[in-house]
């Protein structure tokens, strides 16, 4: 196997990894903050691609673009967040019947087609996978403005109300917070995020397809967990909510590079699915392992026993 | 009048096989400046009339009237505005992943618009150094630790300044100490004492503590069957004994006083 092949590979990895990775804030708005399972994200991330394709390829430029796909992702976050607060739907089923029906939405937008495709030559996109050191530059710009507007929304009183509402809602509304316009907030927030990722991958691969977003929800969870666990183990106690984001971010990158490994390898790639699965599942798996080893009842026995 | 909580009424689950009748016309008025405590068996209603007063569900009769305001019709979050609460478990009243003093700023800003301005002023962490140097727990020096992280104990001081940290008009107390070790339950107990006093805060504190409900407070009230049976104020609760209240309960409803905690502890 060639070693070069990888290493030329490596700068499309880093700038799919960058947009993922801003997706995955999206992610971690609402798993880790509000503490909330949205799979809305499936269908929003589709959603802000094909948003952003069918108004490129329409004549509108790319900055109109990618706002009406923010807007369209804010859109689905809302109807996921009244579904849930206001119908009584327990939130990871509010969020899987909101993708569900993005689906059909999506193919409404792209007029019937699941491909809807975006000539780099012929619009002035910002990011491509033709020109990877700008669309790596830009991605990461976009992703430092999402951080340092989320570490400072988040700072404010009514982002403390959101990670109060999160942390407990019980207290949340004891102290007079509106704990569903907080989550119905939070997620229009997040989706928009989503969306607007989005809309920046359908502009890098050039074209935006109907099952863009399938699975999006694991590669974001993958890039939260793989942030986290690198993050705490380089910074430890001094990881703060700005590197903690930063690293979400990172875990994406890291997601993307292990990916193009794996395809390097030559690996099956109809088992990259599988693999993404596997590895969340791990992640999420050893901090509860971790605690039930300290804590079990085969120690206790053995304890027990050595007296 | 500071509370006027007037015949609530208040049915679980009704029309099934598991109806509770909780409240059945409990009625209270308070004073501005009356700290109240308020007892009974199990069952008798006493958590619900304080959940009735915080709005935690819409009750079925009757108006809660809090300093001449109908706040029947608001819901928990709307009415927290004029309420400090403290709940029986240390874990409920605080944001766990927060840190003290994110939490106090929140508390801070009970029933005011939560707007896009800074989360913590510099003045108020200033405040708060002072504040938790009162509490004595030494929790000033670690001001920017999660809330998690803190004991039982230290916990429900805390949730007890955020409480009134904005003057409430009526602090609820719903066992606030139940789940305390005795010795912590006792600072806890005279912390609040401190600060009830210290305001001339209207207070309504439920406890299953004969000895604690008669020491505490200048009114006492008995519940049964979601009814308050028994009311005594002034000289007549200072020279209380817990007898006394066991006879008077029996001689009110006619039955024996159910709480083996109360009659235990």
């Amino acid at each position: 196997m060639d070693i070069s092949a990888l290493f030329a590979a490596l700068p499309g990895n880093v700038a799919q990894g960058i947009i993922w990775g801003i997706m995955a804030l999206g992610v971690f708005f609402t798993f880790r903050i509000l503490d909330f399972a949205d799979l809305t994200v499936d269908g929003s991330f589709a959603t802000g691609g094909a948003v952003a394709a069918m108004l490129i390829t329409g004549g509108y430029s790319v900055p109109v673009a990618l706002i009406a796909a923010t807007v369209s992702g804010v859109a689905a976050g809302i109807v996921t967040g009244l579904l849930h607060t206001k119908l009584g739907i327990p939130g990871i089923l509010a969020s899987i019947l909101t993708q569900i029906s993005l689906y059909s939405i999506n193919l409404n937008i792209m007029k019937g087609m699941a491909n809807v495709a975006i000539n780099g030559n012929k619009y002035n996109l910002i990011v491509s996978l033709r020109y990877i050191p700008q669309a790596i530059l830009i991605s990461a710009i976009f992703a430092v403005v999402i951080i340092i507007a989320a570490y400072w929304y988040f700072g404010t009183e009514q982002g403390s109300a959101v990670r109060a509402t999160g942390s407990n809602p019980n207290m949340s509304q004891a102290q007079g917070i509106n704990i569903n316009a907080m989550k119905v907030l939070t997620l229009g927030i997040s989706n928009g995020v989503v969306a607007l990722a989005g809309g920046l991958i359908a502009q890098y691969q050039g074209f935006a397809d109907i099952n863009m977003g399938r699975g999006a929800i694991v590669i974001g969870l993958a890039a939260v967990i793989i942030g986290e666990v690198v993050g705490h183990a380089i910074f430890g106690k001094r990881m703060n909510f700005m590197i903690k984001m930063v690293c979400v971010v990172c875990g994406g990158v890291i997601y993307y590079i292990v990916i193009g490994i794996v395809l390097w390898l030559r690996m099956p790639t109809n088992n990259l699915k599988l693999f993404t699965a596997i590895i969340v599942a791990i992640f999420l798996a050893v901090p509860y392992l971790k605690g039930k080893a300290n804590n079990s009842f085969r120690k206790a026995a053995k304890r027990g026993g050595s007296n | 009048m500071m509370l006027q909580a007037l015949n609530i009424e208040k049915t679980f689950n009704a029309g099934t096989i598991n109806e509770k009748v909780a409240l059945n016309g409990a009625t209270l008025e308070l004073e501005e400046g009356e700290f109240v405590t308020v007892i009974g068996g199990n069952g008798a209603g006493k958590s619900t009339f304080l959940n009735a007063v915080a709005g935690v569900w819409p009750v079925d009769g009757g108006s809660i009237i809090i300093d001449g305001e109908d706040v029947t019709g608001l819901n928990e979050y709307k009415r927290a505005k004029y309420l400090g609460r403290v709940f029986q478990d240390p874990m409920n009243g605080t944001a766990a992943d927060m840190e003290i003093i994110e939490n106090l700023a929140l508390a801070a800003r009970r029933g005011k618009k939560r707007g896009l301005g800074w989360g913590i002023t510099k003045s108020e962490k200033e405040q708060y150094h002072e504040l938790l140097k009162e509490l004595d727990l030494g929790l000033e020096d670690r001001m920017t630790t999660k809330v998690g992280l803190l004991s039982g104990g230290q916990r429900q001081a805390l949730t007890l300044l955020m409480a009134t940290l904005q003057k409430p008009k009526v602090l609820l107390l719903d066992e606030h100490t139940a789940a305390l070790d005795p010795k912590t339950a006792a600072t806890v107990l005279e912390e609040t004492d401190k600060i009830v006093t210290e305001h001339n805060l209207t207070t309504m504190m439920v406890t299953h503590n004969m000895r604690d409900a008669i020491a505490h407070g200048n009114r006492l009230i008995m519940m049964n069957e979601g009814k308050v049976i028994l009311n005594i104020a002034g000289e007549e609760k200072k020279s209380l004994t817990i007898q006394d209240l066991l006879h008077k309960f029996e001689e009110v409803s006619g039955t024996e006083f159910t709480n083996d905690k109360a009659i235990l502890s």
